[in-house]
């Protein structure tokens, strides 16, 4: 599971923001999860509490949805993505690789596949918060 | 807002001895047939490899070494599959024949998602196809991979050398290890490209002929390891990598 992958960075990085920061245990993490990339929450979750060590012992995980917002480069449109559009084989691809995107997906006003990813690409982790 | 995956990379290749960027400052030099043979020869020669087209735009290692209906196996990660003795990696996985239209931030974006799920495991060399030119892939590389050492690949033209000599200072003005240059397509006995290589006082590996035949052993792995192309990538870089 790619999920697996995704939280492995997010405890790793937690983990070396805690040492910098010489925090004795973390309380919070906070995560954004960009609707691009799909992420099972259920899945994110349970691998972020089996690969927590001793300093999250006590860690609240949050974690937020934030949906997709594309821009098109071209005509400057809008738009909220959204993967029932998608068969499950083109989803997936994006799943692992958000920036396949440009690959299956066009601008719907104008037809272009030149376009930004002005928010929830994948996962960030926003915040933590910890005792010294 | 910290990106996290950035943190995992080294993780990642932490079991990986060696990783050969196989460069170059502008593209029809040969790069992809010379990563390619390069990744194959080393597998002849009985070590673990690794190789990973990173030129996501333009990716055509899948097609030199014939790959095809293969992906990935997902396991808290991607395990490229093995074909042809080396662990694959490619964006074609997820793109298929369809063009991936990216610029320059999505290229880089892509590139730190692969490296960050990628599970390569033990190997002893990772080569890896770049994109032609100075661009995201190779400060990226150079930015996050520790091991990182760069193959550079010109040709006999003044055109080809000249964005040679650029990506060869520059590697040398960051301090990241050069392997060396080789001279691909040769088709005199001109030795311009050797004492220039050498006045940058870069290691000058060898040259490798012109070889007509080579686009008859496309696709067909098997025969691309026969050729006199893939003998002569052996013999000027493979058997010379000593760490």
């Amino acid at each position: 599971m790619h999920e697996w992958a995704l939280a492995e960075a997010v405890i790793t990085t937690a983990s070396q923001i805690a040492e910098k920061e010489e925090l004795r245990e973390i309380t919070e993490v906070k995560v954004k999860v960009g609707e691009l990339q799909q992420i099972e929450l259920d899945i994110f979750e349970f691998a972020l509490s089996q690969l927590k060590t001793a300093i999250f012992k006590n860690a609240q995980f949050k974690i937020e949805s934030e949906k997709a917002e594309l821009k098109c480069r071209v005509c400057s449109n809008q738009w909220i993505f959204s993967k029932e559009k998608f068969d499950e084989n083109t989803a997936e691809a994006i799943h692992f690789v958000p920036e396949i995107a440009h690959t299956y997906m066009k601008c719907p006003k104008c037809g272009s596949p030149d376009f930004e990813i002005l928010r929830g690409r994948g996962v960030w982790l926003e915040s933590i918060k910890g005792a010294k | 807002m910290t990106d996290p995956r950035t943190s995992i990379i080294n993780k990642r290749l932490t079991d990986v001895s060696h990783v050969i960027a196989v460069s170059s400052g502008k593209g029809g030099v040969g790069k992809s047939l010379v990563a390619s043979t390069l990744a194959l020869a080393l597998a002849k020669k009985g070590f673990k490899v690794g190789f990973f087209d990173l030129d996501f735009t333009s990716p055509s290692t899948h097609i030199i070494l014939g790959i095809q209906s293969v992906q990935p196996k997902e396991e808290k990660g991607l395990i490229p599959p093995k074909v042809h003795g080396l662990r694959y990696m490619s964006i074609i996985y997820y793109s298929g024949e369809h063009a991936a239209p990216l610029r320059g931030a999505d290229v880089s974006n892509a590139l730190i998602e692969l490296l960050s799920v990628t599970k390569w495991g033990k190997l002893d060399f990772l080569v890896i196809d770049m994109p032609p030119g100075i661009g995201d892939a190779t400060l990226d590389l150079i930015r996050f991979v520790k091991q990182i050492k760069f193959l550079i690949v010109t040709t006999p033209s003044q055109l080809a050398f000249e964005t040679v000599r650029k990506l060869v200072n520059l590697l040398e003005e960051l301090e990241i290890p050069i392997i060396g240059v080789v001279e691909n397509m040769k088709i005199d006995e001109s030795k311009t490209i050797q004492q220039q290589v050498q006045r940058l006082n870069a290691p000058f590996l060898g040259e490798i002929p012109f070889d007509a035949k080579i686009e008859e052993a496309i696709g067909k792995a098997d025969r691309l390891s026969a050729t006199l192309f893939t003998k002569k990538v052996k013999a000027v870089i493979a058997d010379k990598l000593e760490f």
